[in-house]
Parts: structure tokens; C-alpha cells; sequence
């Protein structure tokens, strides 16, 4: 299987009751995921825990958020002034065709032109757009640089989380991809083994590669400066040893004050990984002789984000600083992974960013993979009201189909019965008598029709009282004292 | 009715009452729910205190009513929703914070365990309130169960249109209520209960599922 035929594109991709389907019978990824997502959380609680003002530090997060995203134009401008003044180059990119389009150009400009190559730091919004297969049709090889982001590469599969995109394979399945793919028959499947392999391989890479593709956690709209944090330090070797850097980043990214990483700062490691600061903080603003790459292009790109910002409701999606705490503590990305979303964001936050972002054009069944439990708003270092969107998107989902089909016609009819208490005493009697045929002996239903009989897969439904509380009630008549 | 009328209240069922609407709102048919705020506002507006044995419904009201209000442009409904929001209480908030009782002299002398259902938790943060009226039940054996605050995997129509990811969320709350080796297991929402209830039933396990104000009710010498 190549990179191209696996991609997560929410157009082609099934949709997630059908993709959840084959995750669920994969038991060893169930198991995977269930692991890895209850270590980071449990980490995550405990670094969450220690903090006195965690909750005014979340409100502080949301607010510095909303402001840059309702200032957006002005910082914007603010940023590309700056970062140009430091040495910067600014493209603007419409979507992600334009911004594949301006990086493979740039790369082409800068690279070697007999082999064209780049090193990449883990990125998100690169992800989103399916960076390195422009790339490869190029004729540019990419190399991911990010451990986990190097285990999808080799293993020609795709991203399953925001943080820990390798978080659905395990230890001997690492191996497994390490021994085929950087021929190492002999290979460990201790960590300091892959961490060793991947080193050797990935040096190599670092010192001869001489142009680099980064994402970006913040934008700083005061300093024109971009910052990027990591757990491994390949990050900073991408960011330090090539001539050139190309960064590629969402418009969302940015903050208006460089202070206002002191908030960011504490929020996004925590919310992450469960570290209290991230063991690589890089931040770099323009160009400087001598010390680190000599051209700097940073390629904003809007991908649709502009429209999720013209909707009232669906705004605060963009406040999101890709931490993925929303993943790890959610009861359905744990028993389906992240692939079943279609999308390169998964779990929560994917099911209100992707259709967000495809317009809604696709991903319609997403913003219906939640049981709304609320874990994701819990933990959201930003406050982001997660149920809430998907109830807002469900409902454009609604208006989107129309009135004419099935479950559309139902709701109707129930909506109907339920603004009319004689209706509703006569759907009760109804009710009763209809279910007659499917309740058993034992006063059970074990079988229901159609759109109900999702229900009884491995749940029984117990048949209606013989006397509805309405009846019981009036029979009693009103007493107390 | 029993805890209520046993602790000295008078208590009204207005017979014009459906549905709070959480149904069609979370679904995406807000053009169904909304009709139904006018109705609830109708029905329990000269109410004292207005008691739901459901964490959800209440959520539903607190959540999105005064929002619900807003959208149909009725500045009078408005007023009344706000005016009424702060009577509403789920059945075992009105115990603890409404009227400051954790023991309400009930008897039950089974070995139970309790969910934290998801709204009740997390929209109206009951805490440790329904356990503190749990401990407080005579003869009762409480067991804690494992994840507790983990999601049944119901989500309303969520258990139709994700079947299968809803089944493997109940398979672990199930396996979690199980390990507990209790005979019952309690929650303040009717709905996780009929979901949890619907699969310990299948598989023939034994286990029953009660509501709060069910175990609430029970006195010495009921048939229990």
C-alpha cells in the first residue's frame, strides 16, 4: 500500500459508523490505543492536578484565543509586517492547493536541484493537506523527522492523533517497520533500540538535507516570531541546520502578544503530553547572519478557516491548539482510534473541525460521533464548548438533507406528539399496542425494526408499563400535606 | 414521589407535560425542540421548586433554554425562562442543595453500585452528591465502580446511528458494573440506566439497574 491509497480524506473516506466498524474488530489497536490514551491522561490528570489556577489559566487561554481570533485580519498584518521587517518572507496561501503549490516552488528555488530533498518537522496542518504527496509528485523526497511521524512514513500509513500520530501501534509492531524498512533484521524492540535506529537514520538526513518544512504551534503577531515545541530535539535540528526553512502554518495560529506565551506555554504541554514544560521550546523571528537557516518563508494558509470564523457558533473551534487532550479522554476515539474519522483530526476536535473545514460538504456523519459525554470539554486547555458545536453542526447536517426522508419524518411526527398532551396520551396507548408482537414472554423486546434495530444488537428493551405513571398518578389522585 | 411526599412536600404532576426536547435539539432538530421551552415555562411556572428524576433533562433546560428562548425572539419567554431556571433541580440536587439532606431515612438492603452519569457530572456538576445519599442509605452496600465517570455509550440517538461504537462502550461500563459484584446498579438518569439495563438483560447476567429515588424510596418493612 503507498501513502497515496491510504490517505485520510474526508471525500473519499467512509463514514464513521462504517469506518468505526472495521476499527472495532481490530483487537490489538483497540488495545493500543486504550493503553497509550490512558498513560497520557493519567499523566495529564496528575500535572493538571499540581496546578492551584488551573481553571483561571484555562479562561485566560480561551480569552487570549477568542480576542486573536476576533482581531484576526489586524494580527495577521501585524505578523507579516514584523516577520518581514526580521528577514522573513510572507506567502499567502487561499488553500491548501495554493499552499502545496508556493512550498513545492520554494523547495524547487532553494533545494538541490539533481535531488530535491526536505526534512520535515511534524505538522498538522502539512497533514491536512497531504504536503508530501505534492512533494513526491514533485519529484521532492520528504523526510518526517518526528519519531512517530517517521514510524507513519515508513510504514506508509497515516496520522491516528494530534501528538502521538503513531499512538495506534505498539512497540513490536515499531520494530517490525523498522527492520523492514531501514533493513535492520536484528533490531530490538526496546525503546532505546528504535529511538537508537531511528537516530542513525534520521542523522544522516539532518546533515545533509539543506531545506526544511515546519509547521507551527503559535505565530506571534507582536514580534513576527514563530514558535514550535517538541519532546525530541529533531525539531530544532530541522530548524537550525538547513540554509532554508519553510514554515507552513493555519491562519489560526496566532497570538497577538509574545507574553501571551506565558499562558500558552503552561496550558499546551500539560494538556498534551503531561509535561510541565515540553523539552524543546523553539522560537525563532526572521533570519540572522550566521546563526541558523538563511532564507525564511512562512506560508499562511486559510483552507476554509475564514468560513469557520464567519459562523457564530462553529468560531470557537478555531481557538484549538492542537493538544489532543479532547482524544485521549474521549470514550470513542478510545474504542475506534483515530482513522475512523476519515480525517487527519480525529477524535473531538476532528468531528467539528473536518466537516468545519470541508464546508460540510463531507464528513456529515462526524459531528453525530459523539455521545455528547462532555470529557472533551473537561479538559479543553482553551474551553472549547466541543458539544455544543457538534450539536450546532448537527443541525446544519439537518437543514442540509431536508425534510424528506426518514428520520427527518419521524422527528416531525415525534415533535408533533410531544406539543400536544392528548397526542401524547394517544402515542402512549399506541405505543403499547404496537410493540406488542416484539415484546417476549418475559415482558422484553429483543429484536426492533429498521432504524431501532441498531438498539437491539446486544441490548434488550424492556417492554412499556401496563400503567403509565400519567394513569397511576390520576387513579392516586393529589395527596400530601 | 415517596422521598419527596415522605420528607412533608406536596407534590403536583402537571398532567399538559411531554418532553424537555433533548432528543430532537442534540439530533439537530432544533426547529422540533424549540416549541417545547414555551410548554415547560407553561407547565411548571407557578411551581415551587420544579424536581426532574433525569440529569440530562436539567441539563438540557440549563444548557440551552435561555439560549432556546432567545432564538424564537420572545423577550417575554425569556424573562420567564430565566425567572424559572433556578426552581429547576435534578431529584437528587434538590436533596443535597435544595434542601441540605443527605439521609432521608431510606432503607435498602442490597449490594449497589453507582454511575456518574455524563450531565449530571459534568453540566450540573453533582460531585459527590447522589454517593452522599447513597452512604446514607440504611442497610445499603455501596461499591465503587471502576471508571465511574466513563460515558455509558448512550448519547441518545448516538446508540441508533453508532450502534457499534455505542455497544463497545457499554461492554465496558457492563464488564466495569460486573466486576463490582453487585446486585443493582444505580444512577440519577433513567436513560443510561435503560441502556446499561438493556445489556446486563441480554446477557442474562442477573444484575438490575434502579434509579437513585428507587433505592431513595425504599423503607424497612417494604418488600424490597
Amino acid at each position: 500500500m503507498s501513502s497515496a491509497d491510504s490517505v485520510l480524506d474526508p471525500k473519499t473516506s467512509p463514514t464513521f459508523p462504517i469506518a468505526a466498524k472495521t476499527s472495532l474488530r481490530d483487537t490489538q489497536l483497540r488495545k493500543n490505543v486504550r493503553h497509550a490514551t490512558e498513560v497520557i491522561q493519567n499523566k495529564r490528570a496528575r500535572v493538571v492536578g499540581e496546578m492551584p489556577d488551573w481553571q483561571q489559566l484555562r479562561e485566560s487561554g480561551k480569552q487570549i484565543r477568542e480576542h486573536a481570533m476576533a482581531h484576526l485580519d489586524y494580527h495577521l498584518e501585524e505578523f507579516e509586517r514584523n516577520c518581514t521587517r526580521a528577514g522573513g518572507k510572507v506567502h499567502w496561501a487561499r488553500d491548501g492547493e495554493e499552499a502545496k503549490r508556493i512550498v513545492t516552488e520554494l523547495v524547487k528555488q532553494h533545494a538541490s536541484p539533481e535531488n530535491p530533498e526536505v526534512i520535515k518537522i511534524k505538522s498538522m496542518t502539512t497533514e491536512e493537506i497531504h504536503l508530501n504527496i505534492a512533494l513526491e509528485a514533485a519529484g521532492i523526497k520528504a523526510y518526517e523527522t518526528d519519531l512517530a511521524e517517521l514510524i507513519i512514513q515508513l510504514g506508509h500509513d497515516q496520522p491516528s492523533h494530534i501528538v502521538v500520530p503513531a499512538l495506534h501501534k505498539n512497540r513490536q509492531q515499531i520494530r517490525e517497520i523498522f527492520q523492514r524498512e531501514m533493513n535492520l533484521p536484528e533490531l530490538g524492540d526496546k525503546p532505546q533500540d528504535l529511538a537508537d535506529a531511528a537516530r542513525r537514520f534520521l542523522r544522516e538526513k539532518f546533515l545533509r538535507v539543506n531545506t526544511a518544512v515546519s509547521g507551527a504551534n503559535f505565530l506571534i503577531a507582536e514580534t513576527g516570531g514563530v514558535c514550535i515545541v517538541e519532546s525530541e530535539g529533531n525539531g530544532r535540528m530541522c530548524l537550525t541546520l538547513p540554509d532554508t526553512l519553510i514554515t507552513v502554518a493555519g491562519i489560526d495560529k496566532i497570538l497577538p502578544r509574545y507574553q501571551d506565551l506565558e499562558v500558552m506555554l503552561q496550558l499546551l504541554p500539560r494538556s498534551a503530553t503531561g509535561e510541565r514544560m515540553n523539552p524543546y521550546n523553539s522560537i525563532w523571528t526572521g533570519v540572522h547572519e550566521g546563526d541558523g537557516p538563511r532564507n525564511f518563508h512562512v506560508v499562511l494558509m486559510d483552507n476554509a478557516r475564514t468560513s469557520v470564523l464567519a459562523d457564530d457558533e462553529g468560531r470557537q473551534t478555531l481557538n484549538c491548539i492542537r493538544c489532543a487532550a479532547c482524544q485521549n479522554a474521549c470514550p470513542v476515539y478510545r474504542q475506534t482510534g483515530g482513522h475512523a474519522y476519515g480525517s487527519v483530526y480525529a477524535g473531538p476536535i476532528g468531528a467539528i473541525l473536518t466537516p468545519q473545514l470541508q464546508q460540510l460538504h463531507h464528513a456529515q456523519t462526524l459531528p453525530y460521533a459523539s455521545s455528547l459525554c462532555g470529557a472533551c470539554y473537561e479538559v479543553c486547555p482553551v474551553k472549547i464548548n466541543i458539544p455544543e458545536v457538534l450539536i450546532h453542526l448537527r443541525n446544519k447536517v439537518v437543514k442540509q438533507k431536508g425534510p424528506l426522508n426518514p428520520e427527518a419524518l419521524a422527528m416531525k411526527t415525534v415533535g408533533a406528539i410531544f406539543k400536544s398532551e392528548r397526542r401524547f396520551r394517544a402515542a402512549q396507548r399506541l405505543g403499547r399496542v404496537a410493540e406488542t408482537p416484539l415484546v417476549g414472554k418475559d415482558g422484553w423486546i429483543g429484536w426492533l425494526p429498521g432504524m431501532l434495530g441498531g438498539w437491539t444488537q446486544v441490548r434488550d428493551l424492556r417492554e412499556m408499563p401496563k400503567e403509565t405513571f400519567r394513569d397511576w398518578w390520576e387513579k392516586r389522585g393529589k395527596r400530601g400535606n | 414521589m415517596k422521598v419527596l411526599e415522605r420528607l412533608g412536600h406536596t407534590v403536583d404532576f402537571p398532567a399538559g407535560q411531554t418532553c424537555c426536547g433533548q432528543m430532537h435539539w442534540n439530533t439537530g432538530y432544533q426547529a422540533e425542540a424549540l416549541p417545547l421551552v414555551g410548554r415547560f415555562v407553561e407547565q411548571f411556572r407557578h411551581a415551587e421548586a420544579v424536581v426532574v428524576p433525569s440529569s440530562s433533562c436539567v441539563a438540557m433546560m440549563r444548557d440551552h433554554y435561555p439560549k432556546m428562548a432567545e432564538e424564537l425572539g420572545d423577550r417575554k419567554l425569556m424573562a420567564e425562562v430565566a425567572e424559572l431556571l433556578p426552581r429547576v433541580y435534578e431529584f437528587s440536587e434538590f436533596l443535597t442543595r435544595g434542601l441540605g439532606l443527605t439521609d432521608v431515612g431510606a432503607y435498602y438492603p442490597h449490594r449497589v453500585t453507582y454511575h456518574a452519569s455524563c450531565h449530571g457530572l459534568r453540566n450540573l456538576g453533582l460531585g459527590d452528591g447522589p454517593m452522599s445519599l447513597l452512604r446514607a442509605v440504611k442497610g445499603i452496600d455501596l461499591v465503587q465502580i471502576e471508571n465511574m465517570e466513563q460515558c455509558c455509550g448512550f448519547g441518545g440517538t448516538f446508540a441508533v446511528k453508532n450502534a457499534d461504537v455505542s455497544s463497545a462502550m457499554l461492554a465496558e461500563k457492563t464488564t466495569a458494573v460486573l466486576n463490582t459484584g453487585a446486585e443493582a446498579c444505580t444512577a440519577c438518569d433513567n436513560s443510561c440506566l435503560m441502556h446499561i439495563q438493556g445489556a446486563l438483560h441480554r446477557q442474562r447476567t442477573g444484575v438490575r439497574t434502579v434509579h437513585l429515588a428507587e433505592i431513595l424510596a425504599g423503607a424497612e418493612g417494604d418488600a424490597l
